[in-house]
């Protein structure tokens, strides 16, 4: 095997562990209903000095992880746990995950505060340290945040209360029982006594932790904070031009580096003209790394190290490098399509799901439908360009890094890994990100700035151009599904053969996105169900891109089940409903798990709310679809028009969504608005086309993203419901390209089965 | 290379060593620490680093600093009024909570605030045009929108 073949290998391996982490579910304590609490959780107590009592929730065993430095907190502090801390100074509530646009860092410590009964206008909110030990995985993907810190957070805010209500009671000699908590005060009504937290939070410091499995929790009646709307915490910031990002990042004598790459995925340097780099204007310098064999960490390239971004800009303008591209990728969207496009005739490779007699059904059903859906690789495009500031403090042999990262605590141990550091000598800092969408679970360019770093003196700031963006994405892959659907004489669905043509990189495993499993076919409801699979090998790395997989098999599956309900000439509400069959969830207490009465709930809810079934004039449609992805029960209706057969006007798109209880409601509506857009984007010309393992496309003039003429109206609804809460920076994505395109098929009579749509002739106005 | 004199929210700078190329944007960013200008594509597709030169908007990654020479620059940080109060549109930005990562809303701001300085009551179509420039990967625009009408709503009730 050769060392680029080994280093795809390798990383390909820690692609997965991502997608393991990724794909983990938050524990079954926290998936539970919000009644339903009495799970056995980790806790532990921690003497401080000062005399005073922290508590910290785990969510994973103690001692699993060394516990970086903390603030020390006193007696005159009330900190029952790492999320919160009263004092004298006011409520600061901590901000533990990562924030990429999703809104964590409000919607988070609104739970806390929900519990706590804090005023929200006196709480300030912070970004946290990194530290498994104090708030267990501090990780933002796979929609899992929410989920993930309800149970958690909530009690960090009742503990709290709990203990503030019990210093008060003690002040004034009455009963706890007799206290309540409003607006960031314990009140006695009978005396109508009042009390501040933050005067409380001495003597509050001073008593027992409770055991936080045994606080009260409210019930959802009682929330005050929780599902109103709140604007984002850093609103004023952002909008004054204040350092957020990964960009501003500024330290005194900071460098600015640029790092390049050999274009094909997996090549190597062979020589490069450094010397007349060097000598450049306003360059420090320029070498050469050979990477350290992990294509998601360090690949072999050449930085470039000076004064400015622009120098080294410039710089790199002159740069000549040749490449020895021996084992890199030679991935060619061209041959690739016509080697897809012959084996949509043939069996899969491999068969994951049979179910029934699916010969005999479609050989016996009244119709058959036949139909190929294709989608693109797609690129992330997050608007920040990936960046991280480093600073190797050589004396003290220890470096502390500026990462915009949706996986911080990772990013810690590849930089541990690669520079051959202890964890305890890495200090992260969290920053705010340009936008995420899966790309920043992958810490690449973390580890290139702390490469880079360990090589000079002082703070040095890397800064990826747009084209290096576009380069050296970690991609959504691109698919193929051959299928046929068969109908009965009453026009019911009997017959769904999925025949999905995808990638593999290490040539046993689907690439992450490319990993469909039967229970997500809404065609195994059918009874005669088969999903085959085969795999082409594709060597540039897929990764996570928003609603891996399930953005683009809603595409394929939604639509064809439109071709089948259009075949049979039934109303595709109706239809969907049929399929869907009785209430009923499909593996009980798994909320991962498709609940088909949820599903027909949103599906109807959406139908009223866009008035389905109503006359439109010639020209313009309805379209429907639903998903169910990352926990939650999506559907929608778009409303189009259609000019000279492939001008596409999106007018408006109505959500219904369940996800159960709403968290900030200003904040979920965003994500679904987002969602929308962000779906009708890729949709319509986001394309990549790889022609010598190289991407064509480098910037947005070749790779266009929605703008804002051609954003539609936007409406959503919620189902709020007991269900436990799920993640929302995902599943309002998949539902939006059907919705358009099976809309589109309705007023033109043109179906759209490859995406983007611009493959097609259409266009988005 | 001489020295260049830039005036950027009211403030004079003399800055040594300014290549005749290097764009304005990378001279806020690097040179005088204002990073609320963003880059976002380098070559004006993105309109993350939209600022004014004499009241209009341009994009700051395509504009070399020294043609910025003898003209106000207005950056983010220079849209609130001198005593701090902020812009209506910041104030409408907040209040409409626009942003999601947030990292185009300094770009989608000072082109929107161009558009108000010479259209106080825009349509949404004056909208679209003024604003097709500027993306927003997170989908913010239904947003920005709103959010653009609000303050002309403000600046209005102000003025009358």
């Amino acid at each position: 095997m050769s060392a680029a073949g080994s280093a795809r290998r390798r990383g390909e391996a820690s692609l997965q562990a991502i997608a393991h982490e990724v794909l983990t579910r938050p524990e079954a304590g926290l998936r539970l209903a919000v009644s339903r609490l009495d799970r056995r959780r980790f806790l532990q107590l921690t003497g401080l000095a000062g005399g005073g009592l922290m508590l910290a929730f785990s969510l994973r065993p103690a001692g699993a992880a060394t516990a970086p430095a903390r603030e020390t907190v006193g007696a005159e502090t009330l900190a029952p746990s790492a999320y919160l801390r009263i004092s004298t100074e006011g409520i600061v509530i901590h901000a533990t995950q990562p924030e990429c646009g999703q809104g964590v860092k409000t919607a988070m410590p609104m739970i806390i505060a929900e519990e706590l009964d804090a005023a929200w206008s006196e709480v300030e909110v912070r970004q946290s340290w990194i530290s498994e030990t104090d708030f267990g995985r501090q990780f933002a993907g796979g929609s899992t945040g929410i989920p993930r810190v309800w149970l958690p957070m909530r009690r960090a805010g009742a503990v709290a209360r709990v203990m503030l209500v019990a210093a008060a009671a003690e002040h004034w000699g009455v009963a706890a029982e007799d206290c309540t908590t409003a607006d960031s005060h314990v009140l006695h009504a009978s005396s109508g006594r009042r009390v501040a937290y933050v005067a409380l939070a001495d003597a509050a410091a001073r008593l027992p932790v409770p055991d936080a499995e045994r606080v009260a929790l409210k019930p959802r009646e009682a929330f005050r904070l929780l599902g109103t709307r709140v604007t984002g915490v850093d609103n004023t910031a952002l909008v004054t031009g204040q350092p957020l990002f990964g960009s501003d990042q500024q330290l005194p004598g900071m460098r600015h580096a640029a790092y390049v790459k050999c274009p094909a995925i997996g090549g190597r340097v062979r020589s490069a003209n450094l010397d007349v780099i060097r000598a450049l204007p306003g360059i420090d310098s320029a070498f050469v790394l050979e990477g350290n064999g992990d294509l998601t960490e360090l690949k072999p390239g050449i930085a470039i190290v000076g004064r400015d971004t622009w120098a080294v800009m410039q710089a790199r303008e002159a740069l000549e490098v040749e490449w020895d591209e021996t084992s890199a990728a030679r991935d060619d969207w061209a041959e690739t399509l016509a080697e897809a496009r012959r084996l949509t005739d043939s069996q899969g490779a491999e068969r994951l799901a049979d179910q029934g007699d699916l010969d005999a059904a479609l050989a016996g059903a009244t119709t058959t439908v036949e139909a190929i859906y294709s989608y693109a690789f797609v690129a992330h495009a997050q608007l920040e360009p990936q960046t991280c500031t480093a600073w190797y403090h050589a004396d003290e042999g220890r470096i502390e890094l500026w990462a915009p990262t949706q996986t911080p605590q990772r990013a810690v141990s590849n930089v541990a890994g690669l520079l051959d550091l202890d964890e305890s000598a890495i200090t992260l800092h969290q920053l705010r990100m340009g936008g995420g969408f899966g790309r920043r679970l992958v810490n690449d360019p973390v580890c290139e700035a702390a490469a880079i770093a360990r090589r000079i003196d002082g703070p040095v700031k890397l800064q990826w151009t747009r084209e290096d963006d576009m380069h050296h994405d970690y991609l959504r892959a691109g698919g193929f599904h051959a299928l046929k659907g068969g109908l009965d004489a009453e026009g019911r669905a009997v017959a769904w053969q999925n025949h999905f043509i995808t990638f593999t990189a290490d040539g046993r495993n689907p690439v992450f996105g490319g990993n469909l499993r039967p229970n997500e076919d809404l065609g195994h409801l059918i009874a005669n169900f088969r999903l085959e699979r085969t795999q082409l090998p594709w060597a540039s790395p897929c990764g996570f891109w928003r609603a891996p997989g399930a953005s683009v098999f809603a595409f394929a599956l939604q639509g064809f089940l439109h071709e089948l309900s259009t075949a049979a000439g039934r109303d595709h509400l109706e239809f969907l409903l049929e399929i869907l069959g009785e209430p009923r969830w499909l593996e009980p207490d798994n909320t991962w798990a498709l609940h088909t009465g949820r599903a027909a709930d949103v599906l109807k809810l959406a139908a009223e709310q866009a008035g389905w079934g109503r006359s439109l004039p010639e020209g313009r449609a309805l379209g429907l679809a639903f998903y169910f992805s990352h926990a939650a029960h999506v559907a929608q209706v778009a409303e189009v028009s259609v000019e000279d057969g492939q001008r596409i006007r999106v007018h408006e798109v109505t959500v219904a969504c369940d996800v159960g209880p709403i968290v900030n409601l200003s904040g979920a509506e965003n994500q679904s608005e987002g969602s929308v857009i962000d779906g009708l984007s890729a949709m319509a010309g986001q394309k990549l086309t790889h022609e010598r393992g190289r991407v064509r496309e480098s910037n947005f003039d070749r790779y266009p993203l929605l703008r804002l003429p051609q954003a539609p109206r936007v409406s959503t609804h919620f189902i709020q419901s007991d269900w436990s809460p799920s993640g929302l920076g995902e599943p309002v994505l998949p539902p939006v390209a059907p919705a358009v395109c099976n809309a589109v098929y309705t007023a033109c009579g043109r179906r759209i089965r490859q995406l983007p749509i611009s493959e097609q002739g259409f266009r988005l106005i | 290379m001489s020295t260049l004199r830039l005036e950027v929210n009211g403030r004079d700078h003399a800055l040594e060593d300014i290549p005749e190329d290097m764009p304005l944007l990378w001279v806020l960013r690097d040179r005088l620490g204002l990073v609320g200008t963003r880059y976002g594509c380098g070559i004006a597709e993105c309109g993350a680093c939209t600022v004014h030169l004499g009241g209009s908007p341009v994009r700051a990654c395509q504009v070399p600093a020294h043609a910025a020479a003898g003209q106000a620059v207005t950056t983010i940080e220079g849209l609130a009024r001198p005593d701090g109060r902020l812009h209506p549109l910041q104030q409408a930005w907040i209040d409409h909570d626009v942003a999601q990562c947030g990292y185009c809303q300094s770009g989608q701001l000072m082109s929107a605030a161009a558009l108000l300085a010479r259209n106080p009551a825009p349509s949404d179509s004056d909208i679209d045009t003024a604003l097709a420039g500027n993306l927003c990967r997170c989908g913010t625009y239904l947003r920005i929108r709103r959010a653009i009408h609000d303050a002309a709503a403000r600046l209005a009730e102000v003025g009358t």
